[in-house]
């Protein structure tokens, strides 16, 4: 298999990809097979956009990668404090990768603050370029070093460039009309020329990129454009810059297809869209802004000639309770929120139990409890998904295992929500919102089809021979309840959370019919169809299973390939159905003499396997509001293996 | 109807989209088969009956009339429908609705809810719903009192209630629904009485024909938990000082013999009520409950002292046109269709970065 950069002729709608530019010149071009940068600045000076840029020029140069933005939630926080800095952090290889990498190899610091937070992560060795400019006496006291770091020796062992970035971009951009200040405002441009020097990336993306967001104010546009392309010709030319590095498209590790990068969010939003389609229901999102589920509805409402609905409410319960309203109308609806959101959908949850319509409630998990740290990731309202509600009210749990999968993810959960008439809750996190991946598109004919039919006449013959609706009267097989519209004649009935009579639906107090109707809900959700767990285990000969489930997959993996590299033999599977758990999965953890369930919280997936199966689950937890490091995992999962 | 009426000229537009009966209907075709369980004397059987009367007049496909409630007595209102219902959770109704009506502009969405399930509970659901205008009906009960829960106060209680929860008397000052309606850039907005069925019934046709969120505040009695709460509207006595009947277009007049008028004070530009005589009759405000400024509306609403009743407002308060929220969230469809062509998913989701891997 060969892959190559498409060229130009190949794009049917004329994407700027561009081929690899190769600095000309007598300098050194060293051949990587990966390479981790980060990007660290002020809130204000643009981090993840030019973390963004870069992302894209890697991705359309073909190589594997993987992405970590980290930002405050402050959306200015005062300039120059360690709280303000905001970072990106991007892992490319020429092979296929998993994590966005544990620690940099090179670490762009654009002032005082950015190098504090970050240099504790750089190992030496590392590439540390800074911006010289911004090393100010008073922006390092601020930060409290008290002698320069550039000089005090504290930096040695690092391969240091000092950039005085902010004079050189200034310099440039001398015959603009700008102020100064505006004119400071595109280092992280001249930054970004200097990288995609450094790595060959193709620029006309970026070029291309600069234009369209600033089609209405061209100057700045070409401020930018001259900014960057100073940051490359500074690289060309200065000699603290000997070398540049090649990573080679990963032409191996992909399987044939046409690729973007996406993040998190977009996959899930578009698996919305997608689902839609493939139900033949209209869309109708109800939402309240939260971070870091905001983008999904920010880019649903722009999809509008897709027939979607985007319904921004007064709060989050208005949000699902329109939903709910949509979903009982025949519409495909869909409430995107945060934990805290969760909780205060919670009681409209369980009515969905109740009324069993089709509901998606998309949670973007950040840490907690309450507030938290809504810019974090974390993935610790597990047990909220699974038991967050008054009653007994069981709800499917889908999880997405990475970016790109959160596409895949949304049109699962959206096959459960349809066929079985519940609400179902979607996993996903702020690791996984915000991080991005290259994804194969899929073409259209391989998407599943999700059509669903709507009751259309009387389903049910009373004794007296007469024909009627009964709402309540159950599909044999999924134990769904008939989807029987407004609009419909004769089905008009009455649905509500009051316990009803199995069958008719009239409000029943009986107590014999409410503990039928508690275990037939619960049955129907326990019979869901999922897909059997597979096994990673090549060697089918390890004694310890490494369980996971959401977005660790990517360090698990890693982890794991370490450790397979090292000559040691562990078992990996991971879970994209949390409830019900698929049919398999007691057999699978019997299986093992050790399972080890790493999660980004105290050990909820474990609490739920040791109570299920009785198995001795060992958990492994971290919950500091990243995601876990490959190195980090490998050392904790051998102490398993040979503990 | 025309000048008494206080129906808006968007009238077609509230349900020209809603299919219509294909034949005459009839009030037994509004009743289902459940048995009505609220308590014997309730006033909630009058309002029910009011309703289920009223609809065969509007001819509309009972199949496309839907009624959503929140908790409370009167939320038990859509199992009585023979209508499509949704008996739903405390306070959200009008969230419920609105995701309904916002999707389905083929129906025709009614509201029942309480005066603790609206304004409690659900007070914020209910002033979004009425700033946005979505084409939702809310019939608002206020019985003044927790009944569901047994006797509580209630957001519209007086001050001083005695209750179970407030053996001292209650202190928080009540809400007026029809202030708080005006106050939340209500488009319609109204008050009538349970038991006077004509009355009843003439405000709900005009809440039908409006384009957009209507609320009609029903006082209605609770004759377990705080029996005669209006008896002084209801008393044909007393009720000559105490009700104010408002019909557009006429002078706000009420009284023995039309004694009684609303003035408005040309010093502080507020509504008063007088003595009608010969110097002042001019200055009887004519009734308009389709202007822009909701400030006479409003003024008006005050007039009842809340702890008597006396000098209470029936009738259309407010009725004016304003966009509809879902008939503008449909524009926007169609818009974004004209201006981008029809959604067309390949394209979506190919984006404009892709790259080839070829085999």
């Amino acid at each position: 298999m060969t892959s190559k950069v498409s060229s130009p002729a190949e794009q049917a709608d004329e994407a700027v990809v561009g081929e690899q530019r190769r600095p000309p010149g007598a300098k050194d071009v060293r051949r990587l097979d990966r390479v981790i940068i980060r990007f660290a600045g002020d809130s204000g000076d643009g981090m993840q956009l030019t973390g963004d840029r870069f992302t894209s020029e890697t991705a359309s140069f073909g190589n594997d990668l993987s992405t970590l933005p980290n930002f405050p939630a402050e959306i200015r926080a005062p300039a120059g404090t360690l709280p303000g800095v905001s970072s990106f952090q991007l892992h490319f290889a020429d092979h296929d990768i998993l994590t966005p990498g544990d620690a940099p190899n090179v670490l762009v610091a654009m002032n005082p603050a950015a190098l504090k937070a970050n240099i504790a992560d750089v190992p030496r060795g590392a590439e540390i370029i800074v911006n010289t400019d911004e090393f100010t006496k008073r922006a390092m006291q601020k930060v409290g070093y008290a002698a320069s770091p550039l000089e005090d020796g504290s930096l040695d062992g690092y391969n240091v460039h000092p950039v005085p970035l902010t004079t050189m971009t200034v310099e440039a951009l001398k015959d603009f009309e700008l102020s100064r200040k505006e004119a400071e405002r595109s280092k992280n441009m001249f930054a970004l020329g200097l990288l995609s020097w450094m790595y060959h990336r193709p620029t006309e993306g970026t070029e291309k990129f600069l234009r369209t967001k600033f089609a209405k104010k061209p100057e700045i546009a070409e401020a930018n454009l001259a900014a960057f392309r100073a940051g490359w010709n500074f690289g060309e030319t200065t000699e603290d810059f000997a070398v540049s590095y090649e990573v080679a498209p990963a032409s191996k590790t992909f399987p044939t297809g046409t690729y973007r990068n996406i993040s998190g969010n977009l996959a899930l939003s578009y698996g919305l869209v997608a689902a839609s389609r493939q139900a033949d229901l209209p869309l109708y999102l109800g939402s309240y802004p939260i971070t870091p589920a905001s983008d999904i509805l920010h880019e649903l409402s722009k999809h509008k000639n897709f027939g979607v609905r985007t319904f921004q409410a007064e709060d989050e319960i208005a949000g699902i309770g329109a939903a709910l309203g949509a979903a009982f109308g025949g519409s495909l609806a869909v409430t995107t929120t945060s934990g805290p959101g969760v909780a205060l959908k919670s009681e409209t949850i369980g009515l969905a139990v109740s009324l069993e319509l089709p509901l998606l409630v998309i949670d973007i998990q950040r840490g907690g409890p309450s507030t938290g740290l809504p810019t974090k990731t974390e993935q610790a309202d597990l047990l909220q998904a699974m038991y967050g509600r008054n009653g007994e009210a069981p709800v499917p749990i889908v999880a997405p295992r990475t970016p790109a999968d959160c596409f895949d993810a949304a049109m699962e959960a959206a096959r459960i929500a349809l066929t079985y008439r519940t609400p179902v809750l979607l996993l996903s996190d702020g690791y996984l919102a915000n991080g991005s991946e290259p994804w194969r598109i899929p073409e259209l004919d391989e998407l599943p089809d999700l059509r669903v039919q709507f009751a259309q006449g009387p389903n049910h013959t009373l004794d007296d021979g007469t024909e009627v609706f009964w709402p309540y009267k159950r599909d044999a097989g999924t134990l769904a309840r008939p989807w029987a519209i407004p609009g419909t004649p004769g089905l008009e009935h009455r649905i509500g959370g009051i316990e009803k009579q199995d069958g008719s639906g009239n409000i029943s107090y009986d107590p014999a019919n409410h503990d039928f109707m508690v275990r037939t809900r619960q049955a129907k959700i326990d019979g869901i169809d999922v897909p059997d767990l597979e096994v990673d285990d090549p060697t089918d000969s390890a004694r310890t299973l490494v369980l996971g489930w959401g977005s660790t997959y990517g360090p698990i993996t890693a982890a794991v390939r370490r450790l397979r590299t090292a000559g040691e033999r562990i078992a990996q599977a991971h879970l994209r159905h949390l409830n019900p758990f698929p049919r398999n999965l007691e057999s699978v953890l019997k299986r093992y003499d050790k399972v080890v369930i790493p999660e980004m919280n105290l050990g909820q997936l474990a609490t739920l396997v040791r109570a299920r199966y009785l198995v001795d689950a060992h958990s492994y937890n971290q919950v500091n509001g990243m995601p876990f490091k490959a190195e980090q995992l490998a050392t904790a999962l051998k102490e398993a293996i040979d503990g | 109807m025309a000048d008494t009426s206080a129906q808006g000229p968007g009238t077609v537009e509230a349900l020209s989209l809603v299919p219509k009966a294909e034949a005459r209907q009839s009030m037994k075709d509004f009743k289902s088969d459940q048995e009505v369980r609220w308590c014997p004397g309730c006033g909630d059987y009058a309002i029910l009956a009011a309703v289920q009367g009223f609809m065969p007049e509007l001819g509309l496909a009972k199949e496309n009339i839907v009624f959503v409630s929140g908790i409370g007595c009167s939320s038990r209102f859509p199992y009585y429908m023979n209508t499509y219902g949704m008996h739903s959770i405390h306070g959200r109704a009008p969230a419920i609705a609105t995701g309904l009506a916002s999707s389905r502009r083929d129906l025709s969405v009614w509201v029942v809810t309480g005066d603790g399930d609206a304004l409690s509970i659900g007070g914020n659901h209910l002033i979004h719903a009425l700033r946005r205008n979505v084409n939702l009906k809310i019939l608002l009960f206020n019985n003044r009192i927790y009944g569901l829960t047994k006797g509580q106060y209630s957001p519209t209680s007086e001050v001083g209630k005695i209750t179970k929860s407030t053996p001292m008397g209650s202190l928080d000052a009540p809400f007026n629904p029809v202030s708080l309606a005006i106050g939340a850039e209500a488009s319609f907005v109204a008050r009538t009485v349970d038991s006077d069925r004509k009355h009843l019934t003439d405000v709900l046709r005009q809440a039908a024909a409006h384009p957009g969120t209507a609320l009609v505040e029903i006082y209605q009695n609770c004759n377990i938990f705080n029996d005669g709460a209006f008896e002084v509207l209801k008393d044909r006595q007393q009720a000559e000082e105490a009700v104010i009947r408002l019909e557009h277009g006429q002078p706000i007049r009420f009284g023995a013999d039309g004694s009684r008028g609303v003035v408005r004070d040309p010093h502080t530009g507020d509504l008063q009520v007088v003595t009608v005589t010969p110097d002042n009759a001019s200055r009887v405000i004519v009734h308009d409950a389709h202007t822009a400024s909701p400030t006479t509306a409003f003024a008006l609403s005050r007039l009842a002292d809340p702890d008597t009743l006396h000098h209470t407002p029936i009738g259309v308060f407010r009725s004016v046109d304003r966009p509809v929220y879902d008939t503008q969230m449909a524009d926007q469809l169609d818009a974004a269709i004209e201006q981008n062509g029809k959604g067309d998913l390949a394209s979506l989701l190919a984006g404009g970065d892709t790259w080839t891997v070829v085999g």
